[in-house]
């Protein structure tokens, strides 16, 4: 993998997400990218079978989603044995060992804070709420990495419509499970567990805002955030929280775990964005894993065109 | 002994790097490959840093001083990974793209570091022979070679400065090159701190040799 050769066509000359997205609607619609991504897939498959040999259940009736990226998608391998999984350990290899017995069921998750009922309701429930989609995104960590899964799920708006927030809600925390009897590295205060993430409720109520169970056309697996997480396609990966137990609204900005541990350096928003550094080292370039070269990042991962608007007149060197 | 030691560990040295080699070809080298050939180069830089610096410790509290004989051979495999180490950053990670490394060198502090830490070595590696002994002198080459004080205080610190969060590692060997330069300190005062026993000159070489 190391040797392999650089792909023909530069990452520099592949269509800008807003020209295939614009001449896609244009020409045929969503069916034939669905399908494109689906006959990729397919293709990879058949090509290099040893990635494919999964793990979990089967997810019937996933629907294709528009959303989704033509772009090769990264190996299944590589998606589930590099995993920033800290509540397991802070190896990127570990998780894969560490969660195999991580237990996805029984699974509640408490909705709370501002919504006009508080209710506890039980992951099974939430699955059924919307069909599942496949959505291959494009994912980007703030370390410099990047993959391309193809994840299952549906959008969390259909959650939060169910939930019923109050008018006055302007964001959604959401919380990881706090277990230490099951989870060894939360033995050990490398961050201010549980862990919490959140989203203004414009963003989260983002048609690409995933609400995700599944990758691979399959159950997700533990190490990747089972049974229930969030995938933000155009924020820096530690911003789609794992093994969420809460989803909570309230009128003030939640505090994320990653801004208490460094608030110089991780922000609330953290949007990708290839002008502004991390205080540390360069966001211009990432590596996609498989990939020999570094390809240049993308404003809002190429997302710009579906949510740059959510930011307009916002300064995004502050709030980054 | 030194004559069938001296050799082993020469091998011993090089397995590491054998390894990576090993791996690089057999899939080995996990998801991100060149983070890994990264991260593994960078660690046994800091490891033979610490070995080098623990002979002379280990000489003296053991008597053993025939050790002196292998303190250059781990001192050179420092340089030889912490050059395989810089090369990893200059040509697999940004692909000989000067202005982004100048960059680098320049804005990230880690970087900065590293690359002090990095560059020390050099008049190290080359002074280290019985030529250049001779050339400087005993003790001008005693005291330039202490620059691997800062050298291995650069690369720890440079370590430091890259982690997020979990800074366990990174202490680990801070604490060792804490350790290890104390007693450099302690064998600098202990002759100082007994005036009742003043100590030869001999002995004072002795005691505060690097």
């Amino acid at each position: 993998m190391l040797f392999k050769k650089a792909p023909d066509i530069p990452s520099s000359e592949i269509t800008p997400q807003h020209l295939y997205l614009n001449r896609r609607n244009f020409l045929a619609g969503a069916a034939i990218a669905g399908t494109a991504a689906a006959t990729g897939v397919g293709l990879r498959e058949l090509v290099s079978p040893s990635t494919t040999v999964f793990a979990g259940n089967k997810i019937d009736g996933i629907k294709k989603s528009a959303f989704s990226t033509t772009e090769t998608v990264t190996p299944y391998k590589d998606v589930t044995n590099y995993n920033n999984y800290y509540e397991f350990s802070v190896e990127k290899t570990e998780p894969a060992t560490l969660a195999k017995n991580f237990r996805t069921r029984p699974w509640k998750v408490t909705v709370d804070g501002l919504v006009a009922k508080k209710q506890q309701l039980d992951i099974d429930t939430i699955l059924k709420m919307a069909p599942p989609e496949e959505r291959i995104y494009r994912h980007r960590c703030v370390e410099g990495w990047s993959i391309v899964v193809p994840w299952v799920g549906f959008s969390l708006s259909e959650l939060i419509k169910r939930a019923n927030p109050l008018g006055k809600a302007q964001f959604v925390e959401f919380t990881t499970i706090l277990d230490m009897t099951q989870m060894p590295g939360q033995r050990r205060q490398v961050l201010d567990w549980p862990y919490v993430e959140g989203l203004r409720m414009d963003e989260a109520m983002h048609p690409l805002a995933l609400l995700c169970f599944g990758m691979y056309g399959e159950d997700l697996p533990n190490q990747d955030g089972a049974p229930l997480r969030i995938v933000v396609p155009w924020k820096y990966g530690f911003k789609s929280a794992k093994a969420i137990v809460r989803i909570r609204f309230t009128e003030k900005q939640p505090v994320n775990t990653w801004n208490i541990s460094a608030p110089r350096e991780y922000g609330f928003y953290s949007n990708v964005n290839p002008t502004v550094d991390h205080p540390r080292w360069s966001q211009a370039k990432e590596r996609r894993l498989g990939e020999f070269f570094k390809r240049p990042t993308l404003m809002f991962n190429g997302y710009g065109d579906q949510v740059a608007s959510l930011y307009n007149g916002m300064d995004l060197r502050k709030n980054f | 002994m030194l004559r069938y030691l001296k050799p082993v560990l020469f091998f011993a040295a090089l397995v590491p790097l054998a390894l990576l080699v090993w791996k690089a070809f057999h899939a080995g080298l996990g998801a991100n490959p060149i983070e890994f050939i990264t991260h593994s180069t960078g660690n046994w830089t800091l490891i033979f840093l610490l070995v080098t610096l623990s002979i002379t410790p280990l000489r003296k509290l053991t008597r053993q001083y025939w050790l002196i004989n292998l303190r250059r051979m781990f001192g050179l495999f420092a340089f030889f990974y912490g050059t395989l180490h810089f090369l990893t950053y200059v040509w697999l990670d940004k692909f000989f793209d000067f202005h982004a490394m100048l960059a680098d060198v320049a804005k990230r502090r880690f970087i900065t570091a590293g690359f002090t830490g990095f560059v020390l070595m050099i008049p190290l590696a080359l002074t280290s022979t019985k030529g250049w002994i001779r050339r400087l002198g005993g003790k001008r080459w005693q005291w330039l070679h202490r620059l691997i004080y800062l050298s291995a205080t650069a690369g720890v610190i440079h370590y430091i400065w890259l982690v997020k969060a979990d800074l366990r590692k990174p202490l680990e060997y801070a604490f060792v090159l804490a350790l290890l330069l104390l007693y450099r300190v302690v064998a600098w005062l202990a002759p100082k701190l007994r005036p009742t026993r003043p100590l030869t000159p001999q002995a004072k070489v002795e005691i505060s040799g690097n």
